[in-house]
């Protein structure tokens, strides 16, 4: 049941007075504080926040938490985002306090079994890819991207000079060229071909004696494997460049087929993805990279070794790009990922992509009856519908079809990407589902096209708010509370 | 296996729907070449329970801060969290849901970043926020990066070399290739002092990063900096420790123009140095610049008030190569605990925290120094919740060896980043250190020297 009460934001609930959270006295002497620091450093009043109890602060977020769709509680094809059930126990062996009460500073005999943990980490995440040299240090997917561009710049600094180009389809994550961007080269988008595959005749244009990394997405972001992969990495091998795989849909290969064994020089793996780490809402995700022997002197610094009976963390790394971030890695997220593969084995990890490549052809089977799917009859872990004809036929969008979906409760698939499909539903089911629930969901999409489109239109009718005017938020910004009053649209749910 | 609902009889209904005979059918996509031929080398799966077990054990071999009085910081802090932080950050539809892409099914996850922006814009002093970056090291190297493109000056960046080396090495790895000279100003006074900043602020500088309190715990001179900086039309942009924020000046009151910080301290666990929160606020002509996710309030079609992602023309799953960042995700459910954490404590409870931070610290500065000979201040200045200490006798690594055998995490070795601060260590206190803990450490440092091998014998 809704609570509007309770979900007001903070400030109009702030009383002055209230408090949940209070301190000890201070057990040392009493010295007066200008004494311990210059009046001119010191706030002239305390800080702005809101004043609330904890019943406050409980009801309000957990009022909250209620206004969201979560793999806990629905149903959440959100393609290339691998929704899939998020194991309790990495949760509960995660926050161990012999695992998270610990300081990054620590001395290093006192941290052996973490450091052991994240050895055989990289050792596992290293065999998955078929690439020898693990970082866990960059902090998602696309810290993974920048890390290993930074690599690869290093890397042709030392052998070639010049390289000054990063190549990537024109389906790949927005991630691929922004990552180039960042880390300073120039980016490059190569073609698709209708099936979406890479444009082989477009990419051997491209490919000249700057090109320095070609980024690729495998499975790609249709769900479909590649067939011409190792033919494109022998091209980008032979025109002296480095192939990137975007670990993004590893969901998709566990066991089956592994980036080193088909060409790739560097990838990222999406822990909170691939290896259950929970979403948190947009993160934290871990985007450990693995790379080839020729690139391993390059990875940030430090990586965990062996040293004697014991671990430690190696510093001596004198082609290292340096670090990426603070301290190891997102640690947290990274113990899940530990969790979740020694919970699957061989075995498990591989009966993964299979049951998440079944359900999504399953879907398929059922969804292509309602939609046409340009890529065809077969996918790996994902497909990708088109409401093209529906939209033209009717006036029904991809966005009306997500929308409606909500009201029927189930979280909508990522829609309008990738960009080389029109009126797109990126639809990914993950194996964590079952098939009562994928036909529930291909019943419920046929019922919504069959629904008038002003229905569809003003959908969801269910949720807290419907289709917010997201123009209005983009040209008169509130990103802020207001200080003196409510803004004068503030009816309120 | 405890995840997959398929059931034999299932699976064969839904190979027969697909149209193919195996599983194994359903990867005739993969050349056959490119499949492996064998089972993954990784050991064989384990039952929760077995996981369990395994797991308390290599916990069992760390040393926990729960086992010793942990005086370590340093970017990471041992500060206390309420319960009520864990009891909400434990619900399921915070965490297992995802980037609210579809608003209407992510109110809460909205509001919630909403509700961080404007806490941590009202804690630093600025106009915005955004709802998260990586972590605080990241989050001064997009802060800079953000600077150039703000100034249209990509030449030259200058750095204090009292920032935390860590924040400075990431910095120098985000740059490398972009040809950006960085220029690191020596800090021997422990502070960064603002003549020499003149001499090295250029016309062509973007920004000067300078933190405070800074990576030694001293308070930087960050008024007389921040005109230094604007003079020559470069940037200010400072890192800032939330929980000073209690007690010091805003930056927004010393005019910075962009502020970062590492958000761990605010209701975070230290977990071995990550995921942690990056905090970036800054005034709002910049904001179309900021990278990383903004919640916006709005309307819905009935006028309801709302909130959505907002100014995503700024992020690569739009712009792509024209971005101003690359970042994707956000640490929303950091972010969370912050916000949770700081609406338990509101006004009263931050600035008790931060003046027991400063009250307890300042003590065991007394007491460390006072109680022998062995031990000095290495720089003698108005500090916040850290200090460095300087040893005449004992190598730094036998002293917190010792202090390690006593029960304590005494401190950070300099010496890795600061080789002329080879005799020097960094200690940190926080609220939860108690004046016994800090008198035995002052007790167990100013120990005689043992020799160290005699110790172990």
């Amino acid at each position: 049941m809704r609570n509007t009460r309770a979900t007001q934001p903070l400030f109009e609930l702030s009383k002055p007075g209230r408090r949940a959270m209070r301190m000890p006295a201070a057990d040392v002497p009493d010295v007066p504080l200008a004494e311990l620091l210059p009046e001119s450093a010191l706030a002239a009043t305390p800080p702005e926040l809101p004043e609330l109890a904890e019943p406050d602060v409980v009801r309000h977020f957990t009022n909250l938490s209620t206004q969201n769709m979560s793999v806990d509680t629905h149903f959440y094809p959100l393609g290339s985002c691998t929704m899939k059930h998020n194991p309790k126990r990495n949760e509960r062996l995660a926050s161990l306090p012999g695992l998270l009460d610990l300081h990054p500073y620590q001395p290093q005999e006192t941290l052996q079994g973490m450091l052991a943990l994240l050895f055989e980490l990289q050792e596992l995440l290293g065999e998955i890819a078929g690439l020898p040299a693990v970082s866990l240090q960059p902090a998602a997917g696309a810290h993974g991207e920048l890390a290993s561009l930074l690599i690869a710049a290093a890397y042709f600094r030392d052998v070639d000079g010049k390289r000054t180009k990063v190549l990537a389809p024109d389906s790949a994550h927005g991630t691929n060229p922004a990552s180039a961007a960042v880390a300073g080269f120039e980016p490059v988008t190569v073609k698709s071909t209708p099936q979406g595959f890479v444009d082989l005749v477009d990419l051997g244009a491209k490919l000249d004696n700057r090109a320095a990394v070609f980024m690729i997405t495998n499975p790609n972001t249709l769900g479909m494997y590649d067939p011409n992969i190792k033919r494109i990495a022998e091209m980008v091998h032979a025109a002296g460049g480095l192939i990137y795989l975007d670990g993004a849909n590893m969901n998709a290969i566990l066991g089956i087929s592994r980036p080193g064994d088909f060409g790739a020089d560097m990838m990222h793996f999406n822990c909170h993805k691939t290896f259950s780490g929970p979403h948190g809402s947009g993160g934290p995700g871990a985007g450990p990279i693995a790379v080839s022997a020729r690139l391993a002197p390059y990875l940030p610094t430090p990586l965990v070794e062996r040293a004697g009976g014991g671990f430690r963390l190696g510093y001596d790394r004198p082609r290292s790009i340096g670090r990426v971030r603070s301290f190891f890695g997102n640690v947290g997220i990274l113990v899940r990922a530990y969790c979740y593969i020694r919970t699957h084995g061989p075995d498990g990890l591989r009966r993964v992509s299979e049951h998440a490549v079944l359900n999504a052809n399953y879907l398929l089977s059922r969804v292509k009856h309602i939609f046409p799917v340009p890529q065809g009859d077969r996918c790996m872990h994902e497909f990708v519908a088109s409401a093209a004809r529906l939209k033209t036929d009717k006036d029904i969008s991809a966005m009306d079809i997500a929308k409606r979906l909500l009201d029927y409760g189930f979280h909508a698939p990522t829609v309008y990407f990738p960009p080389i499909v029109r009126e797109a539903l990126m639809i990914e089911p993950t194996e964590t589902e079952s098939k009562e629930t994928l036909d529930a969901f291909a019943e419920t999409l046929f019922r919504v096209t069959e629904e008038p489109a002003d229905l569809l239109h003003e959908a969801p009718h269910t949720t807290p708010v419907s289709r917010p005017d997201e123009v209005r938020a983009a040209r008169q910004p509130v990103m802020v509370w207001p200080r003196e009053s409510s803004p004068d649209d503030g009816a309120g749910g | 296996m405890p995840f997959l609902l398929n059931t034999p009889d299932d699976v064969r209904a839904m190979l027969e729907a697909i149209g193919v005979g195996s599983l194994d059918e359903l990867f005739a996509m993969v050349p056959r070449e490119l499949r492996l031929a064998r089972e993954l080398a990784i050991p064989p799966a384990l039952t929760e329970l077995e996981l369990t077990s395994h797991l308390e054990a290599l916990a069992r071999q760390n040393v926990s801060a729960k086992e010793k009085a942990c005086f370590l910081g340093g970017g990471s802090y041992d500060h206390f969290v309420p319960a009520v932080v864990d009891a909400i950050a434990g619900r399921g539809e915070f965490y297992t849901s995802y980037t609210p892409y579809q608003a209407e099914a992510s109110q809460g996850n909205l509001q919630a970043f909403f509700e961080y922006q404007t806490l941590i814009a009202r804690l630093t002093g600025m106009d915005v926020a955004n709802a998260s970056l990586y972590d605080g090291a990241t989050a001064a190297a997009e802060a800079v990066l953000m600077s150039m493109s703000a100034t249209g000056r990509r030449r030259h960046v200058v750095a204090a070399a009292s920032v935390h080396p860590e924040y400075r090495q990431t910095l120098a790895a985000y740059l490398k290739n972009l040809g950006t000279e960085l220029t690191t100003l020596a800090t021997p006074d422990g502070i960064l002092a603002p003549q020499q900043l003149a001499t090295a602020v250029r016309d062509d500088t973007a920004c000067v990063l300078v933190q405070h309190p800074n990576f030694f715990g001293c308070l930087e001179n960050v008024e007389k900096l921040v005109h230094v900086a604007h003079d020559k039309g470069a940037m200010f942009v400072v890192v800032v420790d939330p929980i000073s924020l209690g007690l010091l000046k805003r930056p927004g009151d010393y005019d910075a123009d962009i502020v970062v910080a590492e958000g761990q301290s605010l209701g975070n666990p230290m977990s071995f140095g990550g995921p942690y929160l990056g905090i970036m606020a800054c005034r709002e002509r910049m904001v179309r610049r900021m990278p990383g996710r903004i919640a916006g309030q709005t309307v819905d079609r009935r006028g309801r008030r709302c909130w959505v992602l907002t100014l995503q023309t700024r992020e690569q799953h739009i712009r792509r190569e024209k971005a101003t960042s690359n970042i994707c995700t956000n640490q929303g459910l950091l972010a969370l605990r912050a916000l949770v954490y700081l609406a338990a404590a509101g006004p009263q409870g931050l600035r008790e925290v931060a003046e027991l931070c400063l009250r307890k610290a300042h003590y065991a500065r007394t007491r460390l120094a006072a109680a022998g000979r062995r031990l000095a201040l290495r720089f003698d200045r108005p500090a916040f919740k850290e200090f460095v200490v300087r040893s005449s006798d004992a190598s730094v690594d036998d002293l917190l060896a010792e202090a390690l055998d006593a029960g304590f995490f005494a401190g950070i070795p300099l010496s890795q980043w600061y080789p002329e601060l080879d005799d020097c260590f960094l200690v940190a206190v926080t609220e939860k250190r108690s004046r016994a803990e800090i008198d035995g450490l002052a007790t167990a440092l100013n120990r005689i020297p043992r020799q160290v091998t005699a110790a172990h014998a």
